[in-house]
């Protein structure tokens, strides 16, 4: 491939990857953006960056598939899933819109300009292609490094100093100086005490042996879960389960079991209901 | 010698600021100090005078100079006093008669409140006035010219608490402002064309001067003269200034204000003799005036109005005789000199007359008083004879030569003119017998006339004091009252034939306003015969109408000229309707353009900018995302521009 | 094939990242969607780069996943502290510029 060809073709393995895999990654570019949960979205992403690590390979940029790798998808991606990690699930997940016209004038805009970069593209004359080879005389990564110290050398040390300048930026934009001393354990049970609120430990969830006991809701006396019990970040993610009708339905058809064995007549045959649902 | 000319001025303009400043403590004496004053300034003339006396008469020119006023690269003003014949003849004339009005006045004016202030403006008046008379510059004029404005605004409307006061006052200050502008005009033509505005450059320069410039300084000149002196068309303020106490009608008339248009015309003679439009525009400025005003005077009830016609129609004798040029230039003065004595003591004299008749003003409520103010009658009597001209008196020797000087004139103008004056002559002896008539003679119509004309409501403060509305009770007025008016007759008498026997005035004058006899197409004798005619004729018919027949207390309704000239010959209307009026609407109109064309575009660009903004600021909605999009959309378009260049 | 497609991929690519950004809320997907625009762009400038047969291309590609690292590195730091002050983390809630 080291003479230009007027109309520069790629091999026919090239091409069948190129369809394959470009397939993959604008389809992982959609989920990207459609995806409810951002976990998924970053998953997708990183799907669609390997896919694109590859095309570098292809490409001859050798060099810059592996770097898309280690540094995009395995660094960067996962600072990503920390942060989601981090954040938690809020009601922005929600595709739902709520500024007026807004999805409707992005698509437009998005289609515009995806047209006129396609006739762009289109029109240019990008008939002639050197190839990657005559790059790679002298190999990808020397021929990289060669160019890194000695014509760009100032951006690369100017870049050095936007990544420094970046990463104590991050710090201190996330570091909290605490104003005051951190309370003890002494303190706040003290201060527990004096506030008259929750003197004893928070109450544990509903333990059922039968689930998994954090996603259930302590049961006050009167048989009505307590928020006080469970996690407000499963609440707000709507993974309760409410099981508190099923223990007392549970616990009516036990009774009534043991008063037939011991036979009695039943005080009251009919299965248990929540008020609100009696009211109805 | 020349260190007491500013002692002139000095010594009044003290007696102002004292009176004005001093407060209520002066109340008791102030009144005395003014009159002082006035008759120190009157002494320091007198030595001047002797002293001038005593000089050749190329030497009569004093000078002082006082400080240089305005020195700027080069331009310069100095205060600087000039003392020749004419400003001699004007400081004696001020200050004498000026002395005598404030003599008369500590009577007149005893039972005003405010008599210390009235004084302190009389000073001012005075001050103002010799400025005038003194200053050997334009632009010093200027200062004493608008001086006397104010002084005469402050008197004529020294019973500001009447409402017509109040309004003569405007009405003479804004009528003064249109010739003060003339006047204004005229100095900085003066200082485009000579380089300066002092007499002795602009004075002695004409000859070099084109005329067309000459013509367009003299005509702002005359506006100016206008103004002061109520010559058509300025003429409308004099008769309302009439509003003013008695005394400040009298010094208006007789000794300051309306002189100093007449002073102005001649000590400009040079100016006028080498623009002979100007000096025709005098001519015929002063022929109309005189006829107007006389008119006017013939229609009045008022004695005071009746008067101010008369007045009017003297300057306008004067002025006519200052545009014939040097013909008529030492007459004007004369005249002026004249008039000053016999129209103070005719003023003083309806001023005596109101004061014994409860301050009523309608010659139609008098008749026969000559028994009861003998004194008044008397002198009031001999003022008439001076200034309709009888043989022998003031007024007969320097009227007579004014009517000669304009016969002298020459040509058709010269008997239009001298006709004119002829004619005024005429009227003159008429209203001023019907005046004399309807005053003193017939009979008594004062009484049963318990209260007051609403016309004439209570004027004077004091006038409540003095006594109840009950039917006047004629008096003599107090000696302090008098006196003046005695000595301002025996002026009137003796004055004309003291200055024209010898032409011991024309010989005074000459070096400085220069003289030439013109040749007249009608003899000194004919002239005077003709003059004595029109003087029979007018006082016959006055007696046929007001002397034989009893005088009806309430006016009839009169012809189509009484009833004009009753509303001064309807100057007031024309004033108003072409004046008023227009510039009503101009400014109507102009202020619907600014309305509509200017607010319009103003308001509607606003508008437009703040409905646009409105609009505009819904783009503004905070949300990052809408931001970006209209990042997103420029960033298409710009590709969309790229392509397109491309393309062509 | 035409090595131009990869191009065409790109462009298609950039567009969704970009039409994401706009319409999605949560800041982190919004950064997710602005890493895609950008590499999008690298796999512009690696095609380029074989067009023109130099390296210069895939020299200002790792250039820009520099410059994404550290802008990933502050945007993330951002989005935790927004996420600390305002209890979210959707960019619509950071509205207060507004009139």
């Amino acid at each position: 491939m080291t003479t230009p060809l007027a109309a520069y073709t790629t091999s026919t393995g090239e091409a069948f990857q190129f369809w394959v895999l470009g397939t993959i990654a604008v389809i992982g570019a959609l989920c990207t953006v459609f995806m409810k949960r951002a976990v998924h979205s970053a998953l997708c992403l990183a799907g669609t960056m390997i896919v694109l690590a590859v095309f570098y390979l292809a490409n001859g940029a050798y060099f810059l598939g592996v770097v898309q790798i280690v540094v995009y998808t395995g660094a960067i991606m996962m600072l990503f899933l920390f942060v989601v990690m981090l954040v938690g699930v809020t009601a922005a997940d929600s595709l739902k819109e709520t500024i007026k016209g807004q999805r409707w004038l992005a698509l437009l805009c998005g289609a515009g300009f995806g047209v006129l970069l396609f006739a762009g593209i289109g029109n240019a004359s990008l008939k002639e292609f050197s190839g990657a080879g005559r790059a790679n005389t002298n190999g990808n990564v020397e021929g990289l490094a060669a160019l890194i110290f000695t014509k760009y050398v100032f951006a690369f040390e100017i870049t050095g100093a936007l990544l420094i300048t970046a990463a104590v930026g991050a710090m201190v934009l996330t570091h909290r100086e605490r104003t005051e001393r951190a309370k003890t354990q002494r303190e706040l049970s003290e201060q527990r005490v004096r506030e008259g609120t929750n003197v004893p430990p928070l109450p544990a969830p509903g333990v059922y042996a039968r689930h998994n006991a954090v996603d259930i809701a302590g049961l006050l006396p009167d048989g009505t879960p307590s928020e006080l019990t469970v996690s407000k970040t499963l609440r707000e993610r709507g993974q309760l389960r409410d099981v508190s009708t099923e223990a007392l339905n549970d616990l009516r058809a036990l009774e009534q079991r043991a008063e037939e064995r011991l036979e009695r007549t039943a005080i009251e045959p009919e299965t248990f209901k929540r008020p609100e649902e009696a009211s109805k | 010698m020349e260190n007491l000319i500013a002692l002139l001025i000095a010594a009044p303009l003290l007696g102002a600021a004292v009176l004005l400043a001093g407060g209520r403590r002066l109340d008791r004496v102030g009144h005395w100090i003014g009159t002082l004053l006035s008759a120190a300034s009157f002494v320091f003339g007198l030595i001047l005078f002797a002293d001038l006396l005593g000089k050749n008469a190329e030497h009569r020119t004093l000078t002082q100079h006082l400080w240089t006023w305005i020195p700027v690269g080069g331009f310069q003003a100095d205060v600087t006093f000039r003392l020749d014949q004419l400003s001699m003849t004007f400081v004696l004339l001020i200050t004498g008669v000026g002395s005598l009005i404030h003599l008369y006045s500590v009577g007149y004016m005893e039972h005003d409140e405010r008599r210390r202030r009235f004084f302190g403006y009389l000073n001012l008046f005075l001050a103002a006035m010799l400025l005038l008379v003194l200053a050997d510059n334009y632009l010093l004029l200027y200062v004493g010219w608008e001086g006397v404005g104010l002084a005469s605004y402050l008197l004529i409307g020294f019973w500001q608490h009447k409402p017509s006061a109040a309004t003569a006052a405007k009405k003479a200050f804004l009528v003064n402002r249109v010739g003060d502008m003339g006047l204004s005009i005229a100095i900085m033509l003066m200082f485009t064309t000579f380089g300066s505005f002092a007499f002795g450059p602009v004075l002695g320069h004409t000859g070099d001067t084109s005329e067309g410039k000459l013509t367009a300084i003299g005509l702002m000149l005359l506006l100016a003269a206008c103004g002061k002196s109520a010559q058509v068309p300025l003429q409308s303020w004099l008769g309302d200034a009439m509003e003013g106490p008695t005394p400040v009608s009298a010094l208006i008339h007789a000794a300051t204000m309306v002189t100093a248009g007449v002073y102005l015309i001649v000590r400009s003679g040079a100016i006028f003799n080498a623009a002979p439009d100007a000096q025709l525009a005098v001519t015929v400025v002063g022929a109309v005036t005189l006829l107007f005003g006389a008119i006017v005077g013939c229609a009045k009830d008022d004695i005071k109005k009746a008067l101010a016609g008369s007045t009017m129609s003297q300057i306008g004798y004067m002025v006519l005789a200052a545009g014939l040029g040097p013909i008529g230039y030492v007459f004007a003065i004369m005249h002026l000199v004249t008039h000053g004595f016999f129209k103070a003591g005719l003023f003083l004299g309806a001023g005596s007359v109101m004061h014994g008749m409860n301050d009523e003003v309608d010659m139609r409520r008098y008749g026969g008083l000559r028994k009861y103010m003998p004194v008044t009658f008397i002198t009031f009597g001999l003022g008439y004879l001076a200034i309709i001209g009888f043989p022998g008196l003031s007024g007969f020797f320097s009227k007579d030569k004014i009517i000669e000087a304009a016969f002298a004139k020459g040509g058709t103008e010269g008997w239009i003119l001298g006709g004119a004056a002829l004619l005024g002559a005429a009227i003159t002896a008429f209203y001023m017998t019907r005046v004399m008539l309807m005053t003193f003679f017939g009979e008594e119509r004062w009484r049963n006339q318990p209260t007051r004309s609403p016309e004439a409501p209570s004027a004077e403060p004091a006038a409540e004091t003095r006594g109840e509305h009950t039917e006047p009770h004629p008096h003599e007025s107090p000696k302090v009252m008098t006196i003046p008016m005695i000595v301002l007759a025996v002026g009137s008498v003796f004055g004309g034939a003291f200055f024209s026997i010898g032409d011991r005035f024309l010989n005074w004058l000459e070096p400085v306003t220069g003289h030439s006899e013109g040749d007249s197409p009608l003899s000194a004798a004919t002239v005077t015969g003709a003059t004595m005619v029109c003087l029979v004729i007018g006082v016959a018919i006055a007696w046929a109408q007001y002397g034989r027949k009893p005088v009806p207390a309430v006016a009839p309704r009169g012809s189509l000229l009484t009833r004009a000239a009753r509303r001064d010959l309807l100057q007031d209307d024309f004033n108003h309707v072409v004046l008023v009026r227009g510039g009503e609407h101009l400014t109507r109109s102009l202020v619907y353009v600014d309305h509509t064309l200017v607010d319009g575009v103003v308001n509607g660009t606003a508008a437009g900018f703040g409905g646009m903004s409105g609009r505009l600021r819904r783009l503004q909605n905070g949300f990052v995302r809408s931001y970006a999009v209209s990042m997103f959309g420029g960033a298409a378009l710009l590709v969309a521009a790229t392509l397109l260049m491309r393309a062509v | 094939m035409n090595p131009v497609n990869y191009l065409y991929l790109a462009a298609l690519l950039f567009t969704i990242g970009a039409t994401g950004v706009l319409i999605r809320r949560n800041a982190i997907v919004v950064f997710m969607c602005i890493e895609l625009m950008l590499n999008a762009c690298n796999l512009a400038f690696v095609t380029f780069s074989r067009m023109h047969g130099n390296l210069d291309g895939q020299i200002i590609a790792f250039f820009t996943m520099v410059v994404a690292a550290a802008e990933v590195v502050v945007g993330l730091a951002i989005i935790v502290s927004l996420f600390r002050t305002r209890h979210s983390a959707s960019v619509d809630d950071a509205s207060l510029m507004k009139l």
